[in-house]
């Protein structure tokens, strides 16, 4: 576990890349290959079951750092994260500890047998025994909140360094559901082909955007500048679904979220036409809530995720289907090296002969001739419910990750209100201790109603100033929420919104998010709340 | 008929009716009583201050040509027949705790203060009193520090190791106390100390005032870089990411503050390392410090007075928070610094 705690540690204490990968490497060099495995497991989101419920945890913490309940909830406020807030508060370890991360991983996997009472002590015995660090990764591990600022790639480019593999086979490898239990580390990086999951997907290829922000529109002229010629293109609409990877091989089937979450059971709508698929088939799609074959808005769509069972009410309200975009693999071969133009006849042929066309769609292509032509189109995506437009270069190969240049979304502008600001909230993680969450209000009448909260877009030095601006504000405290003093106006942008019964304002906004402070409004200036309902249309 | 308090709370700051004459007032005065230098506690334009003996050079420097007394810790002066005499706050070299008695009515005005001795301000020195004014900028329990020997141990071999790699070392810490503070617990067989010039202000400042401190060298335009490299650099926190501090390229910065122990706020700051080094009491030390005291009631000027004084109430003491304008910064983040400061250095750097 020291060195598992030494690891979170210094990557924590950079920001540079070469730097990380290093203390990456250093670390795979160090350790078992077992805590290896599980390593990888934690790093790409593969975490223990929790084995005692956070309460539990809270209240045993308590104890042991004499501390009364109300301060443990104002602490964790100032810290801004459960396993860091605990950690900080527990008396000072008397003793150490030499176990490894897998030793640590059992441990906590054999509470599942155990009473409360023996689960209390053995967790009191293991904060005594480790220090600061160890613990706050250890309760990170306990709670099953370990999340790690290091992208996958990072942690791929340091293996595939140590292993001479390349980083595109052993970040196909790492995927799909193994567990480092049962999944080794000569397994992972033997010489011919992963061992054979038949439910393995292959790593998303996701597009960058073409223009950053809003504010930094591109033209018609620029596009040509950096795409070239509009031929070489192929252009799609962008929808706003579930992207997900429908796999059929050896009878079986399944659909993998984009969080690498398998999620089979939750769209029982496409198993038929999945289980008519030739076997050795992968496609790569949105799932999209659809009615008389026209797509919902997400927000229908969000009403099911999550869910544990589907009632038959619900899959009634928002039925799924597939838009299908591309194909990976095809009569059991691995085709992401072929070119988008041939992956796509290859797409077509399978859904020209599906026998549930409404259900495996296929996103059509866009015409067109010139970057003005799809200018043009673009200003279309609302009506088409799309977020934008996806372009894709022709020769295109399926590729690994993020990447520039043959994927691009060119998202529409989004819609935009000026709203005051009523609400503040401390935040999470490098926002811990700074009024960084805030909810927002529109005129109705004289008084003014709320309609969204939103946590981005702030500069650092803004978020500072509003920070400041909200201690010295403060009309009420109901808890961790203060009621702000009605002054300050922010333009908020929004990619949809929607009728909600669930919120006072009677709407609901998509990714709600603040475009600029406006210090040059009056509070007077802001907008309504029948402007906002006029955007409902 | 009650007795109006030996001290109240105003719009111009903490005020003595009696004695005419307040501490730390954020708006000009005629009799200021000062706890220490720091530009929230120490503000510019009354007509006569008072202050201990070894903040003197440094209020010269940074308030310009102000009248200004000086006393020795525990030397009584009287106003108006109100007694104040000066104790050890231990949080910069100079600070000090104001003790107002009047009749049998003590306060103790704290300013801020630390109680583990740092090795160069005087030690902080409990006064038992009826009412006690503390600081609690740290007054959460999740803010521990360790004894200032395994930090700076810490510190001394993450120099070493930059050396090693051929990185300069940047630590960044507040010009008065901390920067201080640091430089005399570096080891000095590592290499030599570089101040950025508001730093060396402060130095030359204290060493009029007799302070000794370790060697310094000021950087200037004509200072080789490479000599720098393989020394450590102390900076203010204004210099992060400016040019003055790219210029030293490639090089690691530690931040030293407070606020390091929470890991949301050192990945902020984006500092290569961030050092746990504080001039404030932690949750304990602001305990033991109030408690030492043995005051009947206790009031929270700064900090996060809320929630340090509902659990004070909880454990017994009568506790009570103040609004005061003391912290803005909420501690020692970014100092408010006085405009005229910012030219008055500017000026001078560039002179140079």
């Amino acid at each position: 576990m020291k060195a598992f705690a030494q690891l979170f540690l210094s990557l924590d204490e950079t920001n540079k890349t070469n730097e990380k990968v290093k203390i990456l490497k250093d670390y795979f060099l160090s350790v078992p290959d077992t805590d290896k495995m599980h390593m990888l497991a934690l790093f790409s989101g593969r975490k223990p079951k929790r084995q005692i419920n956070a309460t539990l945890v809270r209240t045993w913490a308590m104890e042991m750092s004499h501390i009364p309940e109300w301060l443990f909830a104002e602490s964790y406020q100032v810290v801004g994260d459960l396993a860091e807030t605990i950690a900080l508060l527990l008396p000072q370890n008397d003793k150490s500890s030499d176990k490894t991360l897998t030793e640590w991983i059992a441990e906590i996997n054999d509470l599942g047998t155990k009473n409360d009472e023996e689960k209390k002590q053995w967790l009191l015995d293991s904060w005594a025994m480790l220090d600061n660090q160890e613990r706050f990764v250890f309760n990170k591990l306990l709670t099953s909140s370990f999340r790690v600022g290091v992208s996958q790639s990072l942690v791929i480019k340091a293996l595939a360094d140590i292993t001479n593999h390349d980083a595109a086979t052993l970040t196909h490898r790492i995927m799909g559901k193994w567990m480092p239990e049962d999944y080794t580390f000569d397994q992972l990086v033997q010489e011919e082909g992963a061992s054979d999951d038949v439910s393995r997907p292959y790593p998303f290829f996701l597009a960058y955007p073409i223009q950053e922000t809003s504010e930094k529109q591109k033209s018609t002229d620029e596009l040509q500048a950096s795409l070239g010629n509009a031929g070489e293109w192929q252009a799609e609409w962008k929808w706003d679904g579930i992207r997900a990877q429908m796999i059929k091989r050896d009878g079986q089937i399944f659909i993998w979220s984009r969080g690498e979450d398998l999620a089979t059971e939750k769209f029982p709508e496409l198993h038929p036409f999945l289980n008519a698929l030739p076997d050795g088939t992968v496609l790569d799609g949105e799932i999209l809530s659809f009615s008389n074959g026209l797509p919902l808005p997400f927000n229908i769509l969000q009403t099911r995720i999550g869910r544990k069972n589907l009632s038959k009410k619900i899959l009634e309200e928002s039925p799924v289907a597939v838009i299908a975009y591309d194909c990976l693999e095809y009569a059991g071969e691995d085709i992401r090296n072929k070119t988008q133009s041939e992956r796509r006849e290859i797409l077509e042929g399978l859904q020209s002969v599906t026998e549930y066309p409404e259900i495996f769609r296929i996103s059509s292509l866009i015409k067109f001739d010139s970057w003005i032509e799809l200018e043009q189109e673009r200003t279309r995506s609302r009506e088409m419910v799309a977020e934008g437009i996806m372009l894709k270069r022709k020769t295109a190969t399926y590729q690994v990750g993020r990447r520039r240049g043959d994927w691009w979304k060119w998202k529409i502008d989004p819609l935009s209100i000026d709203a005051v600001m009523i609400y503040a909230q401390k935040g999470h993680g490098r926002r811990a201790d700074l009024y960084t969450d805030y909810t927002f209000a529109v005129w109705d009448g004289d008084k003014l109603v709320p309609f969204a909260k939103a946590y981005s877009g702030l500069t650092d030095e803004e978020i500072r100033k509003v920070d400041n601006f909200v201690k010295r504000n403060t009309l009420e405290k109901f808890g961790p929420v203060r009621t702000v003093k009605p002054q300050l106006v922010f333009e908020i942008g929004f990619e949809g919104i929607n009728r909600s019964t669930r919120h006072k304002s009677g709407i609901a906004l998509r990714f709600p998010r603040i475009l600029r402070w406006r210090t040059d409004k009056p509070m007077e200036e802001a907008d309504t709340i029948d402007t906002l309902k006029a955007l409902l249309g | 008929m009650a007795r109006k308090p030996l001290l109240e709370f105003t719009d111009s700051g903490i005020y003595c009716p009696q004695g005419k004459f307040y501490i730390d007032p954020w708006k000009p005065v005629d009799d200021a009583v000062i706890t220490h230098a720091h530009s929230d506690h120490a503000r510019f334009g009354s007509k006569r201050y008072l202050a201990h003996k070894l903040s003197e050079q440094v209020l010269l420097y940074r308030l310009g040509d102000i009248q200004l007394q000086t006393v020795e810790y525990g030397e009584k002066i009287m106003k108006n027949g109100v007694e104040i005499s000066l104790y050890p706050a231990g949080h910069v070299i100079g600070s000090a705790q104001i003790r107002i008695s009047y009749q049998d009515e003590i306060w103790v005005v704290s300013g801020d203060y630390k109680t583990e001795d740092d090795g160069i301000s005087t030690p902080f020195e409990p006064v038992r009193c009826h009412h006690f004014i503390s600081e609690c900028t740290f007054g959460m329990p999740v803010y521990k520090w360790k004894p200032q020997k395994e930090l700076f141990d810490d510190m001394n071999s993450w120099w070493c190791q930059n050396v090693k790699e051929g990185r300069a070392s940047v630590v960044v810490g507040y010009s008065l106390g901390k920067a201080q503070r640091i430089l005399q617990n570096l080891d000095l067989s590592i290499g030599k100390v570089y101040t950025h010039g508001v730093i060396e202000n402060t130095n030359e400042a204290l060493r009029r005032n007799g302070i000794i401190l370790n060697p310094t060298t000021r950087i200037t335009i004509d200072t080789p870089k490479e000599e720098v490299r393989k020394g450590i650099i102390l900076a203010p926190p204004s210099s992060v990411g400016t040019p003055w501090m790219k210029k030293f390229n490639p090089y690691d910065f530690g931040y030293c503050s407070g606020w390091m122990s929470i890991r949301g706020a050192k990945k902020r700051r984006a500092a290569d390392r961030g050092f746990v080094l504080s001039d404030h009491a932690d949750w304990d030390g602001l305990i033991s410090a109030i408690d030492a005291t043995g005051c009947e009631k206790v009031y929270l000027t700064h900090g996060y007075t809320a929630s340090f004084s509902r659990y004070l109430n909880e454990i017994g003491f009568d506790a009570h928070e103040v609004h005061t304008l003391y912290g803005d910064d909420e501690g020692e983040e970014e100092p408010i610094v006085l405009p005229e400061e910012v030219a008055i250095n500017q000026t001078k750097e560039v002179a140079e």
